[in-house]
């Protein structure tokens, strides 16, 4: 399968990536090439493989049901959080506007 | 006298426990060491000369106050920046963190600084670690101690580990922190002529780990040896309930199980690494490897891997899918990079933001996983390739029922020239070939320097061990390194 303009247009924006026409055309040959190169892929005999999940057979945890039982991880850390947001507001992250 | 900056881990932290020096001392010239080559290696994207005396100066107190010292007790290291560190600048190398300072401190390098070693820096890398030749990093590129004869052109160190592996190198770090994800530790290490190891999958937390690949990605040391390796591992692996994929399993004494005799052991040469084509060289240094490993006492058995071709496309399809999901947290609402251009709404300021941080690489390999993960294309990219890791995976349990480790060459030429890959992605993907299987099947593999190639260059042997075997892959490596007896260091140039 190759990709054209327009299906790259499209990757780029469910990426969330502004692309200029250039870059675009650019990405084109560039994508097709390591696409064409990962499709060899489908002469591999897959009959009754299951994909695999986790590399190393390892059971989910979970943990306890403590409040702050990490203080890293817990709550009540507001200042802590937004010390590195582009533009806190109020005790809370700033974003455009987005409801007219 | 020896200088203090030719010393590795080892030898600072027994010398300092002796008082054979300061921890002060150790620091101090470390500190003087990286200031002097920063304008040509370019090894640092921040350097904390404050930190290194810091941790330094606890060190002696404790010792002079008779307290028990930490296993990395006075050893500098540099620290890779992709691990977060509390206060410390934090960037993965991309524009897109610059600024971003931690509010939290990763778990490896936490335990680190408690076995009590110090900081010299964040060591630059490839962009999101994605790059085999440190030419991704927005702080510009890392350039490798060594050079070829009577040429002065800079060389790529390697990567995404590049900064820890030219710093190494240059011996202006003892040691330092690397990641793999597809052999970020171990390539680097083998052009730089230095050792390093990527443990069993979960042996060492990813918190705090900026992450690039998370089923792949791993951490571990790069440092002059394989004991100083063992000893940095044995500090950074451990148990953490933070990352849902740690092993909860105890860290073995690896450092006291050193033992270099492979009687009794078999050592696996898979035939389909023996590529069409392949350097000279590399050809030979794995001979040479064969004949060490025999000559320690090991049976050399061949063996197959037949799904060893498939190893490379699957993981570029695997990598950049995780790593789509991964990055998407870069939106400019949290932390980073914003770019709100006049009058743009939500979703052009997290287009215009992603547009302006990420370098070409990276956005490169979001685009492929979002393709591959897209609707209509899952199941032909993602579900196949993860069915292809099953078998690659596999290719190895079958061939462990008959081996103990498996020796082969860590990459396939030795260093290159700056730019001399970069134009096409393809070429510098090949350049993980011998690398990528053991990362898919997520078990411990470590290069050692093997020699020179006719260049006058590192080339680096690698050996892949059972998952949790990380004392047999040192072991075998150890073997190697007896042999090989690889003394030769870059001419100082910087």
């Amino acid at each position: 399968m190759s990709v054209d303009t327009a299906t790259v247009a499209k990757i780029a924006s469910l990426a969330r990536i502004k692309v200029t026409e250039a870059d675009l055309t650019a990405m084109v040959p560039e994508l097709n090439g390591i696409l064409a190169w990962v499709e060899q892929l489908g002469e591999v005999d897959v009959t009754g493989v299951e994909p695999m999940t986790a590399v190393i057979p390892n059971t989910q945890r979970l943990r306890d049901d403590v409040v702050n039982a990490d203080p890293l991880t817990g709550g009540d850390i507001r200042d802590a959080v937004l010390a590195n947001a582009p533009a806190p507001e109020h005790g809370f992250f700033g974003v455009p506007k987005v409801i007219e | 006298m020896t200088q203090l900056t030719d010393l590795g881990i080892a030898a600072i932290r027994d010398g300092v426990a002796k008082g054979d020096f300061t921890a002060t001392e150790v620091a101090t010239a470390f500190n003087a060491a990286v200031a002097a080559a920063q304008p040509a290696l370019n090894a640092f994207i921040v350097t904390t000369p404050e930190k290194a005396l810091e941790a330094a100066a606890k060190v002696d107190a404790d010792r002079a106050a008779g307290k028990a010292l930490g296993t990395m007790a006075g050893v500098p290291i540099g620290m890779k920046d992709l691990f977060a560190t509390h206060g410390t600048q934090t960037t993965a190398a991309s524009k897109i963190l610059e600024g971003f300072k931690p509010q939290y401190e990763s778990t490896v390098s936490q335990k680190l600084w408690d076995a009590g070693a110090g900081m010299l820096g964040k060591l630059n890398l490839d962009q999101f670690a994605m790059g085999s030749s440190n030419e991704t990093s927005a702080f510009g590129n890392v350039i490798s101690p060594w050079r070829r004869p009577n040429d002065t052109a800079p060389l790529a160190p390697g990567g995404s580990s590049g900064g820890s592996s030219s710093a190494v190198a240059a011996r202006i770090a003892p040691a330092a922190t690397g990641t793999d994800t597809g052999g970020s530790i171990r390539q680097p290490a083998a052009f730089t002529g230095i050792s390093g190891i990527k443990p069993t999958y979960g042996r060492c937390s990813r918190w705090g780990v900026v992450a690039f690949a998370s089923s792949l990605d791993q951490a571990g040391p790069m440092a002059r040896d394989v004991t100083d390796c063992a000893i940095m591992l044995e500090a950074m692996a451990g148990f953490d309930p933070k990352d849902s994929t740690s092993l909860n399993l105890s860290v073995p004494e690896w450092t006291a199980g050193l033992n270099a005799d492979m009687k009794g052991k078999k050592v696996g040469i898979p035939r389909e690494y023996r590529l069409d084509g392949m350097d000279a060289d590399v050809a030979k240094s794995w001979d040479d490897g064969i004949a060490w490993l025999k000559d320690a006492g090991a049976e050399i058995v061949e063996i197959s891997l037949p799904h060893t071709k498939y190893a490379l496309p699957t993981y570029y399809i695997i990598a950049p899918a995780e790593a789509s999901s991964n990055l998407a947290r870069y939106d400019g609402v949290r932390y980073g990079l914003r770019d709100l251009p006049d009058g743009a709404g939500l979703q052009d300021m997290y287009a215009a933001t992603r547009a302006a941080g990420f370098g070409p690489e990276v956005k490169r390999r979001i685009m492929i996983g979002t393709y591959v993960l897209s609707a209509g294309f899952y199941d032909a990219y993602y579900t196949q390739a993860q069915k292809v890791r099953t078998l690659i995976a596999r290719d190895f349990t079958e061939a462990f029922q008959q081996v103990d480790v498996i020796l082969v060459p860590t990459a396939p030429s030795s260093a290159f020239a700056l730019g001399e890959k970069s134009a096409d992605p393809l070429e510098m993907y090949l350049n993980d070939v011998f690398s990528v299987p053991a990362s898919l099947a997520g078990l411990p593999a470590m290069s050692v320097p093997a020699g020179l190639d006719r260049n006058g260059l590192p080339l680096g042997l690698q050996v892949i061990g059972k998952a949790f075997d990380e004392q047999g892959v040192l072991n075998a490596s150890l073997a190697l390194e007896q042999r090989a007896q690889f003394s030769a260091r870059p001419a100082k140039w910087w």
